[in-house]
């Protein structure tokens, strides 16, 4: 499913939650959603799932605008935080109604996955853990199979090898069948690699769309004396620097690293976490 | 084979040069079949269009060869092409930073020559 993004605007209250964000997202991907809090991640999946309306501007899948049209919301899915199912439920209850809801839902994924997650069907959400309860919703979101699955911080209380199996479970599904995943993170680190386009947000604007291997590619820390240096970033899109006595580091995106290193430049490459950390924080920021 | 990725080098040419050491090691041998793209996107938890794109390139630059409905498998010619690509980067790689280190070092043309000689009786 294709969604595009015009002009999309949020006010909260007077505080700009997306500033006038447009970009789109066409092909069935695993995307990553990266920022601080508060820069409109979880606003913007909200939109697009159909449970908020923009304040203007427009954010269209397949054309329509997704609010309160339920051939498209039964075909999204989004996993939050917490919170995401009634508390008097029982698991089974929670896979019944989701099993009604969603068209692509996958009865028999869900009962693995509850048995690999060791749940089991006649547990009340009220008497779950909260990784247990994080586990029920990425159980549900693997499961609904829908052809546009959102994952927003989905594993609180998920301990590192659960996360693991977690981003298994993931590549496993999407091998079988692609769509379009967008997976909100603060783990960076963990996940980076399981993207095929991260967009990354900061104070409710599109600051990067982009392949990680693009950004891999050319985004670099180069060092060497400050005064040499200084002259040669010049003009480049400088994201972050650094001083000690007469040297200097400087990260760069867009930066040719043949060039660099010929003209006697130490090159290093920069982490996906590392460059979000430079992109969104005040020093770094926009400046082109 | 390494059993993780570095998250600051692009993921495609880390799985190409994966491959590539396979073969130059003789871990794959010609006429045999490389792990496939979602053998790869598993192992490494990695996205399976990122292990496409390394592999394709392989078949692209003649090193791999595609078996509709079977795999990829590793050409007759593959050492002898990434000998050759291998050779290329290895100036880019080993010769330059060496010579921009002895430059900073006011090591003269000789005296490095002289130390590669001498290199290996260490």
């Amino acid at each position: 499913m294709k969604i595009e993004v015009n002009n999309l605007t949020k006010l909260y209250k007077g505080k700009k939650a997306l500033d006038q964000l447009s970009f789109s997202l066409d092909e069935p991907k695993i995307y990553g959603l990266l920022g601080r809090n508060g820069a409109g991640k979880t606003t913007f999946m909200q939109i697009l799932a159909g449970l908020l309306l923009p304040t203007s501007g427009s954010l269209l899948v397949d054309g329509e605008a997704p609010f309160d049209k339920q051939r498209l919301t039964e075909s999204m899915c989004l996993i939050k935080e917490g919170d995401n199912f009634k508390k008097d439920l029982k698991i089974k209850n929670v896979l019944t109604i989701a099993s009604m809801f969603y068209p692509t839902w996958d009865q028999e994924l869900a009962r693995q996955l509850l048995e690999e997650f060791s749940l089991q069907e006649n547990m009340k959400v009220k008497g779950l853990s909260k990784g247990m309860e994080s586990a029920l919703g990425i159980i549900v979101g693997l499961a609904s199979k829908a052809p546009i699955t959102m994952f927003d911080e989905p594993y609180i209380g998920l301990d590192a090898s659960a996360r693991s199996r977690f981003y298994e479970l993931l590549v496993e599904s999407y091998q079988k069948e692609k769509r379009t995943i967008i997976f909100s993170t603060h783990l960076i680190d963990e996940v980076s690699l399981l993207f095929e386009e991260v967009l990354i947000f900061d104070d409710g604007k599109l600051i990067v769309q982009e392949e990680p291997d693009q950004l891999r590619d050319t985004c670099f820390s180069i060092s060497g004396p400050a005064s040499l240096l200084e002259d040669y970033i010049s003009g480049k899109w400088v994201v972050h620097t650094q001083r000690l006595a007469g040297n200097m580091t400087a990260t760069v995106i867009g930066l040719d690293k043949h060039e660099a290193q010929a003209n006697g430049f130490q090159v290093e490459g920069v982490s996906m976490q590392q460059l979000m950390i430079y992109l969104t924080s005040k020093q770094g920021g926009v400046k082109k | 084979m390494n059993n993780s990725l570095d998250d600051s080098k692009p993921i495609f040419q880390q799985i190409k040069e994966q491959i590539e050491d396979m073969i130059i090691n003789h871990s794959i041998l010609e006429g045999e079949r490389v792990p496939s793209t979602n053998e790869f996107a598993s192992y490494y938890k990695i996205n399976p269009a990122t292990a496409a794109k390394g592999i394709n390139q392989l078949v692209d630059e003649g090193v791999l060869y595609k078996r509709r409905g079977v795999g990829m498998f590793v050409s007759d010619q593959a050492k002898h092409i990434l000998f050759q690509k291998r050779k290329a980067s290895f100036i880019e790689n080993y010769v330059v930073p060496l010579k921009t280190e002895a430059k900073k070092l006011n090591i003269s043309e000789e005296e490095l020559q002289e130390l590669i000689k001498g290199g290996d009786e260490r």
